[in-house]
């Protein structure tokens, strides 16, 4: 399995995303956001957290019209998986790839610090390997994770069980608690919190190794 | 040619930014302050010399970039 990962200016969990994806068996290539192509046969797009373009304008507004986004938007289209990150998470809402938007904390702090989790969903190649209603620990570092997004569209995520995390104590105001979103054909993720720093015993965890360890099974199946 | 755009958040939405403005200033003793939304204002120079067209051009930066309409509105200014 093929995993590729998007560096912008000001990523910085870039290299800590490509490990993740290495360690849980997939072959890794590191793509510029200035690349215009993905390499041949990619399975997996990852977009990492960090601060792309110094969140000018909004967090990763710039990003998601870099030369690299049509690549990941025609993967998407075709079916291919994508993974967000934190900044990652912003860049595929403002790409059109997830509904809502990531707004200031409500708390208007920047939360950095180690969450309980709550696996909503095992109906996605990411989250499979977990059990539905499973605490995991993850840690959240951001400064705009505050999820919203319209009553039309949050019944729709709900009716559709496309809420694939939520923390058991919300540390941003997000609507429903939510911390990732799945697209409607659940290929795309969206998530503040970081799994890739959650992965070797050093980290602190490994809860997070479980989900790239998921998609690897997933994928295999798909 | 100058365009303004004025870029704020919906109605409903909550501003915590202004929110946090707002007891601030009541903070300060300035009272009666029933509300604070907290905007940007994006100044452009352009090149197009009509004006419609001008105007045109900029809500569809806005629609692709300058805003997230998911939760902001905008408002575009031909100075």
């Amino acid at each position: 399995m093929k995993a590729a990962v998007i560096t912008f200016p000001g990523s910085n969990c870039d290299r800590d995303l490509a490990t993740a994806f290495d360690q849980a068996g997939f072959q890794v290539t590191r793509i510029w956001h200035k690349d215009t192509d993905l390499p041949h046969g990619v399975d997996v797009v990852g977009v990492p957290g960090g601060f792309s373009f110094g969140d000018y304008l909004r967090c990763g507004a710039i990003a998601a019209q870099s030369p690299i986004a049509p690549a990941i938007k025609a993967h998407a289209a075709a079916g291919g998986f994508v993974l967000g990150i934190c900044n990652g998470f912003q860049v595929l809402t403002e790409m059109g790839l997830l509904p809502g938007a990531l707004m200031r904390n409500a708390g208007l702090k920047f939360a950095c610090k180690q969450v309980t989790l709550r696996v909503e969903t095992t109906d996605s190649a990411y989250t499979a390997e977990y059990g539905r209603g499973q605490d995991i620990q993850i840690p959240i570092a951001h400064h705009d994770g505050n999820y919203t997004i319209d009553a039309e569209g949050l019944a729709r995520l709900q009716g559709e069980d496309r809420i694939a995390f939520t923390y058991e104590q919300n540390p941003n105001g997000s609507m429903a608690d939510i911390a990732g979103v799945l697209s409607a054909n659940r290929r795309v993720l969206g998530m503040m919190p970081h799994p890739e720093r959650a992965c070797e015993p050093v980290h602190g965890g490994t809860d997070g190794a479980g989900m790239f360890r998921s998609l690897m099974g997933g994928m295999a199946l798909a | 040619m100058k365009a303004r755009v004025t870029v704020m958040l919906k109605n409903g939405v909550l501003d915590v930014q202004g929110e946090a403005v707002r007891h601030a200033l009541g903070t300060l003793g300035f009272a009666g302050v029933d509300g604070v939304r907290q905007g940007k204002v994006i100044e452009l120079d352009l090149a197009e010399r009509d004006a419609a067209k001008a105007e045109a051009d900029v809500k569809a930066m806005c629609d692709k970039l300058l805003a997230n309409t998911v939760i902001e509105s905008y408002r575009v200014e031909i100075l």
